[in-house]
């Protein structure tokens, strides 16, 4: 399939992105005027539509757009760095950074004291994730920073079973779990600001890379003679750690780990966007957020007595499109042998 | 133009390349001779400023390597490594505007200026343009990659092994594409290790051995006893060209 001009798949995801934020506003088990609720909430009136708007819609919907569209853009990026299918954000570890500081402060019971705490605590807990994989990567390249943040994931991993199996109470040990899964049920305009800085300043990281990343496909060597720096504190790696750190850390901080998104949406999109690094940023971005709004769209439409984790219909749906991929490479390689 | 001056190159204690100095001049083509593990590439690698020499200095120009930015860098010298990655199925005439990336153009404007249409003619991939990279060759690959290069119009063009994948036609090919290069007043230095090439169709030739240069001279100078004592074959002239006799008669 030849790729289209950037600007179609763009228009088309945009659009798609519209109609899914749309729907997530307007659906709901309370039925409201949207545009009138909006309003109210806007003009700071206290009407049922206004709350149901601003404590409950608005944010769930602006956090599905961010964290999806953070995961689909970092998940691309990745891919393109690394110059591997299978990288995604969590392959550096901090998004088990973020759990574990989110899963520390469950522990400590902090969360109790306030609930803001949780995210801030994930927050944290990517935020150190990343200084130690900075640090254990030092001037090395590519493959160190996949080994690194193999190391650094096995490690948050190993912490947060720790902290699961020194936990005392069942209770908690159920709402960590719970919390891991991924939701964005019940968070806040807070939550929403919380995040929004590390998205903002890591996504502006990430698409800062997209040239770099066009000339990487040639291989280190000639993508350095094209003027490009790799290494080093101003170097494409450091963007790419910082910037997936940042804004994948921040949301992972306030919806928990939410798989599969970055891994699968640059693989959809490649078809349509084609496969030069740069063209396949600003689609992964939208296609993201569009998985994302129309997963937690799924999640509400078959709540029942007990409401499936985000994270959990991610992974049922992306394993399946992972699954039609490796057939689609399976088939690509026999016929190339 | 390029100006080698003392460099030597060593790590984790193993000396790669020592002392080596030589002068390349715009409009020439020179053949970096030498047998595997001489320093070679470990020399180009420097020169395109891939590997921080651990003495001496490259300027260009009268300018040390080091204070040119990276863009001034990229615009300056173009370089073709020794190993072809494998390409994503990007078409490839995309694969070969990627060498317009140091002048800041736009994907679009990078597809569609002339230097790349020039660059797939020269290495005979017109007719490929639009084919996935993917799909090409090992020899189709090679000379991608030598499109790519050509694409960004350097006034120097550092080339590794570049006729090492390629049939004889297309090899042939892609040294009078150097000529015609040298010519029009591009330093061309390539790598080669098919001493009949080299000898045949290079200005100057730098024999390397054991990370030292051993002899800068004219191909009419490159003796027996000179390709003896660095490669332990015996050679033969074919009119002015230097063949490996051992080849022939082993």
């Amino acid at each position: 399939m030849k790729p289209l001009r950037p600007v179609v798949p763009n228009t088309l995801l945009a659009l798609l992105v519209a109609v899914m934020a749309m729907a997530s506003l307007w659906w709901g088990e309370s039925s409201i005027n949207v545009p009138a609720a909006l309003a109210d909430w806007w003009a700071g009136a206290h009407s049922i539509g206004a709350v149901i708007m601003g404590q409950l819609r608005l944010p769930r919907m602006l956090l599905a757009l961010m964290v999806g569209g953070t995961l689909g853009l970092s998940g691309a990026v990745l891919q393109g760095y690394l110059r591997n299918p299978l990288a995604d954000p969590g392959l550096l570890g901090v998004s088990g950074g973020a759990a574990l500081g989110a899963v520390c402060v469950f522990y400590t019971g902090l969360f109790q004291i306030a609930s803001a705490l949780l995210p801030l605590g994930g927050l944290a807990g990517a935020l150190v994730t990343a200084m130690l994989l900075v640090a254990l990567v030092g001037r090395g390249g590519a493959l160190v920073l996949l080994l690194a943040g193999a190391a650094v994931s096995s490690f948050t991993a190993a912490l947060t079973a720790l902290v699961l199996n020194l936990v005392p109470s069942p209770y908690a040990t159920f709402e960590i779990m719970h919390w891991l899964m991924g939701s964005l049920t019940d968070r806040t305009l807070n939550d929403v600001l919380l995040a929004l800085p590390g998205v903002v300043a890591g996504c502006a990281l990430l698409m800062d890379c997209g040239r770099a990343l066009d000339a990487l496909t040639m291989g280190e060597d000639v993508a350095q003679s094209l003027g490009f720096q790799l290494g080093g504190v101003r170097g494409v790696q450091m963007r790419v750690v910082v910037g997936t750190a940042l804004a994948v850390g921040s949301c992972v901080a306030v919806s928990g780990a939410i798989g599969f998104v970055g891994l699968v949406v640059p693989h959809l999109l490649r078809p349509l966007a084609g496969h030069r690094p740069s063209r396949l940023m600003v689609p992964a971005f939208l296609g993201g957020a569009a998985l994302l709004l129309a997963a937690d769209l799924a999640v509400r439409l078959m709540a029942g007595r007990t409401e499936l984790q985000l994270g959990v219909v991610t992974a049922l749906v992306g394993a399946p499109v992972f699954f039609h991929r490796v057939i689609l490479f399976r088939k690509r390689n026999m016929l190339s042998c | 133009m390029l100006n080698v001056q003392n460099v030597g190159f060593s790590i984790e204690g193993a000396q790669l390349l020592q002392s080596a100095s030589v002068r390349f001049e715009a409009g020439s083509v020179t053949a970096l001779i030498g047998p595997n593990g001489a320093g070679k590439s470990t020399l180009l690698r420097i020169m395109a400023g891939l590997l921080p020499a651990t003495q001496g200095q490259v300027e260009c120009d009268g300018t040390p390597l080091q204070q040119l930015t990276l863009a001034q860098r990229a615009r300056l010298m173009a370089y073709m490594p020794q190993d072809v990655p494998p390409f994503p199925p990007m078409p490839v005439r995309e694969v070969a505007s990627l060498g317009r990336l140091p002048y800041g153009e736009s994907s679009a404007q990078a597809l569609h200026h002339p230097a790349v249409a020039q660059a797939l003619a020269e290495v005979g991939l017109q007719d490929l343009a639009e084919r996935p990279a993917s799909q090409l060759s090992g020899g189709e690959r090679a000379r991608l990659m030598l499109a790519r290069a050509l694409a960004v119009q350097a006034p120097i063009l550092l080339a590794d092994e570049p006729v090492a994948a390629l049939d004889p036609a297309h090899a042939l090919a892609v040294i009078q594409v150097f000529c015609k290069l040298a010519a029009q007043g591009t330093c061309v230095v390539v790598v080669l290790h098919d001493l009949l090439l080299a000898t045949r169709f290079c200005k100057t030739l730098v024999l390397m051995q054991q990370g030292r240069i051993r002899h800068t001279i004219p191909p009419a100078s490159l003796t027996d006893e000179m390709v003896r004592q660095t490669y332990g074959v015996t050679t033969r002239r074919v009119e002015d060209a230097v063949v490996p006799w051992d080849l022939c008669t082993a």
